[in-house]
């Protein structure tokens, strides 16, 4: 706590739950040291029952998304942007909230494996302002879906949904059950899914071979401290051009120091 | 005035702020998020914005005046002014907090404190910007008219 600047949060996170509908998605801003994040990390497998989701099959294509963001312009924002795309939203302000939504019970810190229930893993998108290569890297090495550079565009989100939606089709009917003694939480990066190049999350991505998805497994750590931002503000001149990759060229303005 | 001439003004008005780089496309986005089933969501947004920058440059003023500026009050601070800043498309203040950053950076008080200036004199030049705009567009609405789609070819 106390950080003066914000990180790109620490989460580690696997949600194993049973999902019978909705396919959910976690989009995570990065925020200024959240007690409630810091709680999203777990060192073992959890399977939780998602509270308020009892809501009778939908179409396959429904995506739930689970925005966090303490700022209150940008959950505004980001809800509209993810209900136009059809999106069903929830917009949480901490990461407290976000666990109270999903029904974590936080004091209970070895929760059981219920091995009878399918498992879908959960997609964590981190958004963030700070516009700095190595961390982003670092989110998706770690097992974040994808990154979002702020302020968010219509664009991002359209694409999110989309990758989303692919995955949910990909993944109907590859239910997997979680070993007894699952081992310490690593990465699982022999996933074909789970490290595609970044800029290739369209449908032509390399994984049309349609594997079964693994758990995706996201450790992470504190990222840099504050002082070694470098670029992480940008100043910028009207208007600016287009569509935005998932990976931003760190940009140069002549006149910051 | 005639409605056809209100509608002109409002885009004339539009564009200048964006041509002044007051605002960037970001703007853009959320007008694209307003539709007949949310009319009013930009000004909403906005005026939220408002609401919160207010708040934020209070709290600036207060923590540069103590006696031992807490630096690590002030960043986040600024950090959140200008993400909301840039969220709406409020370039100037956006980038005045950049600026304002770096100073907090270095615990440089002076800097900060004419920094806190240069935003809060961005700050209330779009805040009278985008307040003249939603006028525009409310005296074109009482007349019965249509806001105008923004052209973007400039």
């Amino acid at each position: 706590r106390g950080r003066a600047n914000e990180n790109i949060c620490e989460l580690s996170l696997v949600l194993n739950f049973n999902i019978l509908s909705s396919q959910l998605l976690l989009l995570l801003s990065a925020m200024a040291s959240d007690g409630g994040v810091s709680c999203l990390r777990r060192s073992e497998m959890m399977s939780v029952g998602i509270g308020g989701m009892d809501s009778p099959p939908l179409d396959v294509d429904e995506v739930h998304v689970l925005a966090v963001d303490d700022s209150l312009v940008d959950r505004i924002v980001i809800e509209r942007l993810l209900r136009i795309t059809s999106c069903k939203v929830t917009a949480v302000d901490s990461g407290w909230r976000a666990l109270e939504f999903l029904g974590i019970d936080n004091e209970n810190a070895s929760a059981e494996l219920d091995e009878s229930s399918s498992f879908r893993q959960v997609p964590v998108v981190i958004m963030s302002s700070e516009n700095v290569i190595t961390r982003i890297d670092r989110c998706l090495e770690e097992g974040a879906e994808d990154f979002l550079l702020k302020p968010v565009k219509l664009a991002d989100v359209k694409r999110l949904r989309n990758y989303l939606t692919r995955d949910v089709k990909l993944s109907n009917g590859n239910k997997r059950k979680l070993p007894e003694d699952s081992p310490p939480l690593t990465l699982s990066p022999d996933s074909p899914d789970s490290s595609p190049p970044p800029s290739t999350l369209s449908p032509d991505s390399s994984d049309s071979s349609s594997p079964p998805l693994s758990p995706v497994e996201i450790i992470s750590s504190q990222l840099s401290s504050p002082i070694d931002d470098e670029d992480d503000d940008v100043l910028t001149s009207s208007p600016e051009s287009s569509p935005s990759p998932v990976r931003r060229q760190k940009m140069r303005s002549p006149g910051l120091d | 005035m005639e409605l056809v001439q209100m509608q002109k003004s409002l885009q004339d008005y539009t564009k200048s702020l964006f041509l002044d780089g007051v605002l960037d496309s970001q703007f853009l986005q959320l007008q694209q998020l307003q539709d007949e089933s949310n009319p009013d969501f930009v000004s909403q947004v906005v005026t939220l914005f408002f609401q919160d920058s207010d708040r934020i440059l209070n709290d600036l003023s207060l923590s540069l005046d103590q006696q031992v500026v807490d630096f690590k009050k002030v960043d986040p601070h600024v950090h959140q002014l200008k993400g909301s800043s840039s969220s709406i498309g409020a370039q100037r203040v956006k980038n005045a907090c950049v600026v304002f950053r770096s100073f907090c950076e270095q615990q440089n008080v002076e800097g900060c404190h004419r920094c806190l200036q240069q935003v809060k004199k961005e700050y209330y030049l779009v805040k009278n910007r985008l307040e003249t705009l939603f006028k525009l567009e409310q005296q074109i609405v009482a007349s019965g008219g249509m806001i105008p789609a923004m052209e973007l070819g400039f």
